[in-house]
C-alpha cells in the first residue's frame, strides 16, 4: 500500500450494533471499506457483499495434485524406474499405495491452502499493516470508510445514530 | 450469533465477562514475568531434557549395543516410548478437527493447548525411530529422494514408509493449523505489547488486522482443515498399528488393531490433555475457561475410549481362543501369565477399570479424581504399548530363542528426556502463546457464557437484551482496577449494575458499601439481589450470617429459590473477606454449584 488514506471510522461496542450499522450504511448506499473485528460475525459476509470463499476448490486442486504426485510417483519408480519383487507381490501394487497417497493428498492440500491463504491476505512475517486502532484485535468492532469513497457529513451522522461509541478519523 | 444452545447447557465461560475481560485474563498471563512455579518447571525439565540428549549421544556414539536389545526383542522402550507419544498426540487434532465439524463448543477452552501439546508429543515420537535404526546421521535415508545409490527408493509397500509419511503429515498439517489459529491472537497480544515485545508479536501475527474478507477465509480454511486433518487423525494410528498388524507374530498379526489403536490414541491424548489443563487452569488462573463442565466433557470421552479399548482388549483374548490358533492362544496366554504378567494386569487395571469411575457424575466432575485418574491412564497406556511389543517379542516362536528384556539406564534416560523436552516446549509455550484461544471464546461468548446461559443468565436471548448488557458493562468498565486486582477476578459491580437497570425492585447498591457477592458460588445476580435486599451486602456480612438465616431469605423470595442450599456461603465469603483468593478458588473448584459433592 504506497498511498496513504483518509479513513474515517466508527467503533461499536457490540457485534450487533455493528451489523445494524451495517445495515443503516447499505440502506444509505455508503461504501463500506472494510470492516474489523476480534473475531469473526457470523451473517457480516452477505451485508458487505463479500461473495464465499473459493479456499476449498484451491485446497481440492492442491489436493488432487497430491494425488497425482503421489500415486503417479510410486508408479513410476516401481514399474519404470527401478522395478524391485517384494514377496513375490506384482511390481504395481495398488492397494499398497493408497497409505501414501492419501498423506500426500492431505499434505499438498494442507501446505498448499495455508500458503494461498497468507498470500491472498497479504500477510506473512514481517508484514507490518497500518493499525487502525489497537482495541479492534480486542474487544471493538470498527466499521471503517474512505473518504474519498463516501459523503463524510453522511457517514459521520450514520455512525452516531448507529450508535457508534467513538468516531475518529485518520490517514493510513 | 443466532445459534441456539439449550438453556441447560453448562455455560463455558464463566465469571460474567465482557470481550475485554477475556483479552486481559488470557493476555496477561504471558506479560507478567514467569512465575517461580513456572521457573521450577523449566529448570526441571530442560535437565531432564539435557540428560535425554546426554543418553541419544551416548547412544549415537557407542551405538545401539548400549541398549538391551537383542536377537528376539528388536523392539523394546523405545518403540514403546514412540507408540505412546505419537497415541498422545492424538488428541489435539481430535479436539481441534473432529469436535470442529461437530460443532462441540467446549473445545474452544482446550483445543489450543490441546493441539500445542500434539506437536510437542509428535516431536518426541518422531525422535524414536530417528536414533532407533541405528546410524542416526543418516537416516534421511527415509526419504524418497532421487540419490546417487542407483537411485534407490525406499519400498512404498512397506508400513514403516507409510507410517514416515503419515507422521510427517500428521506433524506439518498440526503446526499448520495451530499456527493458523494462533495468528489471531499473537495480533491480540501485539496490540498491547510495546516496544520490542510488540516487534517480535508482529512478526508472530504475521501483520494480521482482523478485516472481514480474512476472517472470512480464515473460517473457511479452517473447516476444511478440520474436514482433511479428521481422516488424517484417524489415518496415522491405523497405520501405526500396521507396523505391527501386518506382521506374521502371533499377538500383532490381528485385524483389530487400527480400531484398537485409534481408540487407545484418543484415549491416552485425552488423559495427557487433562493432565496438563488441570495444572494450566491453575498456574495461569483459567477456571473461568478451562470448566469443570470442560473436564467432565473429557472425561466422558475418556470413559467411551477406555470402554473400547477394553473390549477390544477381551475381543484380542477371544478371537485366540476362538480361532483355534496355538501360537495366537499361546502370546496372549503368556501376556497374562507370562514373565511379564505385571505389565498386562497394569494396563488392565489402569486402562480398562479405572477410567469406570468416571460413570459417577461425582467422579468425573471432581478435579483430584480427574488427575489422578488422567495420570494412571498415561501410565496404563504406556503398559499397553510395553505388552504388546516386549512381551510378544520376548517369547517368539522358537523356545531356545526366549529372553527377558528390561531396559539399560540409556533407554530409561531417554524416555525421560522425552519427557522433558515435552513439558520444556510446552512450558515455553505457556509464556509465549496465549493459552486458550482468544478470538474463538469470544465467539462463543454470547451462546455459552453465563451471563447469557445456565442458571445465573441476566441475559435474555433476544437481541435488545443482548446489546443492552454489553454496552451498559463495558461502558462502566474500570480496566485499571481490574488490572490491579489480577487476572481471574472480575470488575467489581459490573453485574450489579446489570441487576439495579433490569430489576423490578428497586436496589440500593450505589450508597451502601458492597461486595460482589456472585464470586460466591452458588450465588447469582438474583441471589445476590435477594441477599441484598435482607441486608447481606459484603463479605463480612455473609461470612457472619447463619445459612438458616439466609435459607429464610431465600424461601421468602419464592419457591424458585428453595433448592439453593447456602450451606458453604459463608464459608467462602470468609475466604472473599480476608482476600484469600486463591484459597477460594481451590474451595470452588471442589464444589459443585455451591454445594460439597
Amino acid at each position: 500500500m504506497a498511498n496513504t488514506k483518509d479513513i474515517i471510522y466508527g467503533l461499536y461496542n457490540d457485534e450487533e450494533d455493528l451489523l445494524d450499522a451495517v445495515r443503516a450504511a447499505n440502506a444509505d448506499h455508503l461504501d463500506i471499506m472494510d470492516v474489523y473485528t476480534p473475531f469473526p460475525i457470523h451473517g457480516l459476509d452477505p451485508l458487505l457483499g463479500l461473495a464465499e470463499s473459493r479456499l476449498h476448490i484451491v485446497g481440492f486442486i492442491y489436493g488432487s495434485l497430491g494425488t497425482l504426485t503421489a500415486f503417479l510417483g510410486m508408479t513410476w519408480i516401481f514399474t519404470k524406474d527401478w522395478p524391485i519383487i517384494f514377496g513375490g507381490k506384482p511390481h504395481w501394487s495398488v492397494p499398497a499405495f493408497i497409505p501414501i497417497t492419501f498423506e500426500l493428498t492431505v499434505l499438498f492440500a494442507a501446505i498448499g491452502m495455508v500458503v494461498t491463504y497468507y498470500i491472498i491476505n497479504g500477510l506473512g512475517p514481517g508484514v507490518v499493516n497500518p493499525t487502525i486502532d489497537l482495541r479492534i484485535t480486542d474487544d471493538k468492532f470498527c466499521l471503517c470508510f474512505d473518504k474519498a469513497d463516501v459523503d463524510v457529513s453522511k457517514v459521520e451522522s450514520l455512525l452516531k445514530r448507529s450508535g457508534a461509541s467513538e468516531i475518529h478519523s485518520k490517514t493510513i | 450469533m443466532s445459534s441456539y444452545t439449550s438453556p441447560i447447557r453448562e455455560p463455558l465461560v464463566q465469571g460474567n465477562k465482557s470481550y475485554h475481560d477475556i483479552t486481559v485474563d488470557l493476555v496477561s498471563p504471558l506479560e507478567k514475568p514467569p512465575s517461580p512455579g513456572w521457573i521450577v518447571g523449566i529448570i526441571l525439565s530442560v535437565s531432564l531434557l539435557l540428560f535425554g540428549v546426554f543418553c541419544i549421544g551416548w547412544t549415537v556414539w557407542n551405538g545401539i549395543g548400549t541398549w538391551n536389545l537383542n536377537r528376539t526383542i528388536g523392539w523394546g522402550w523405545d518403540i514403546t516410548n514412540f507408540v505412546w507419544w505419537i497415541g498422545i498426540g492424538h488428541a489435539g487434532t481430535l479436539i481441534s478437527a473432529i469436535l470442529l465439524l461437530f460443532r462441540q463448543k467446549w473445545r474452544t477452552g482446550v483445543n489450543r493447548a490441546a493441539e500445542a501439546m500434539t506437536i510437542f508429543a509428535v516431536i518426541c515420537a518422531a525422535l524414536f525411530p530417528g536414533i532407533h535404526v541405528g546410524r542416526a546421521w543418516v537416516v534421511f535415508y527415509f526419504f524418497p529422494y532421487p540419490n546417487t545409490r542407483g537411485p534407490l527408493w525406499p519400498n512404498f509397500n512397506s508400513p514403516l514408509l507409510w507410517d514416515l509419511f503419515a507422521i510427517s503429515t500428521y506433524f506439518t498439517v498440526s503446526l499448520l493449523f495451530w499456527y493458523t489459529g494462533l495468528v489471531p491472537d499473537f495480533a491480540t497480544v501485539r496490540d498491547r505489547a510495546k516496544g520490542i515485545r510488540r516487534k517480535i508479536y508482529n512478526i508472530l501475527s504475521f501483520g494480521w488486522t482482523g478485516s472481514a474478507k480474512h476472517w472470512q477465509r480464515f473460517e473457511s480454511l479452517s473447516l476444511i482443515l478440520a474436514g482433511i486433518a479428521t481422516p488424517l487423525v484417524l489415518s496415522v494410528h491405523t497405520i501405526v498399528s500396521f507396523d505391527f498388524a501386518t506382521s506374521v507374530i502371533p499377538g500383532w498379526h490381528t485385524t483389530i488393531f487400527p480400531p484398537y489403536f485409534v481408540a487407545g490414541a484418543i484415549f491416552s491424548g485425552f488423559a495427557m490433555v487433562l493432565t496438563l489443563m488441570i495444572v494450566t487452569r491453575k498456574l495461569f488462573n483459567l477456571q473461568q475457561y478451562i470448566t469443570i463442565g470442560h473436564i467432565e466433557s473429557m472425561n466422558k470421552v475418556i470413559l467411551v475410549t477406555g470402554t473400547i479399548v477394553g473390549v477390544a482388549y477381551l475381543t484380542e483374548l477371544f478371537i485366540a481362543w476362538y480361532s483355534g490358533y496355538v501360537y495366537e492362544q499361546f502370546a496372549f496366554f503368556n501376556r497374562a501369565a507370562g514373565p511379564y504378567w505385571w505389565s498386562y494386569f497394569g494396563m488392565m487395571f489402569c486402562n480398562v477399570i479405572s477410567p469406570q469411575i468416571f460413570w459417577v457424575r461425582k467422579y468425573r466432575r471432581s478435579i483430584g479424581v480427574t488427575f489422578f485418574v488422567s495420570i494412571v491412564i498415561n501410565i496404563g497406556m504406556w503398559f499397553e504399548r510395553f505388552v504388546i511389543i516386549a512381551t510378544t517379542l520376548a517369547r517368539d516362536y522358537l523356545p531356545s530363542s526366549w529372553s527377558y528384556y528390561s531396559p539399560t539406564w540409556v533407554e530409561m534416560g531417554i524416555f525421560a528426556g522425552t519427557i522433558g523436552i515435552f513439558f520444556t516446549l510446552y512450558l515455553i509455550f505457556a509464556k509465549v502463546a496465549p493459552v486458550v484461544a482468544i478470538a474463538e471464546v469470544k465467539m462463543i461468548l454470547k451462546s455459552s457464557g453465563d451471563q447469557y446461559t445456565g442458571p445465573n443468565a441476566i441475559h435474555h436471548k433476544k437481541h435488545s437484551d443482548h446489546s443492552h448488557g454489553i454496552t451498559a458493562s463495558s461502558a462502566d468498565r474500570e480496566d485499571i482496577i481490574r488490572d490491579n486486582l489480577g487476572a481471574g477476578i472480575p470488575p467489581a459491580n459490573t453485574g450489579t449494575e446489570d441487576v439495579a437497570t433490569s430489576a423490578a425492585t428497586p436496589v440500593v447498591t450505589a450508597s451502601v458499601e458492597s461486595d460482589d457477592l456472585k464470586k460466591i458460588e452458588g450465588i447469582g445476580p438474583k441471589i445476590a439481589e435477594i441477599l441484598n435486599n435482607g441486608g447481606i451486602h459484603t463479605f463480612v456480612q455473609l461470612a457472619d450470617s447463619d445459612p438458616a438465616f439466609i435459607k429464610t431469605l431465600l424461601e421468602k423470595a419464592g419457591p424458585r429459590y428453595q433448592m439453593h442450599d447456602p450451606g458453604t456461603w459463608p464459608e467462602q465469603a470468609a475466604l472473599a473477606r480476608d482476600g484469600r483468593w486463591d484459597e477460594l478458588d481451590d474451595l470452588q473448584d471442589r464444589l459443585d454449584g455451591g454445594k460439597y459433592v
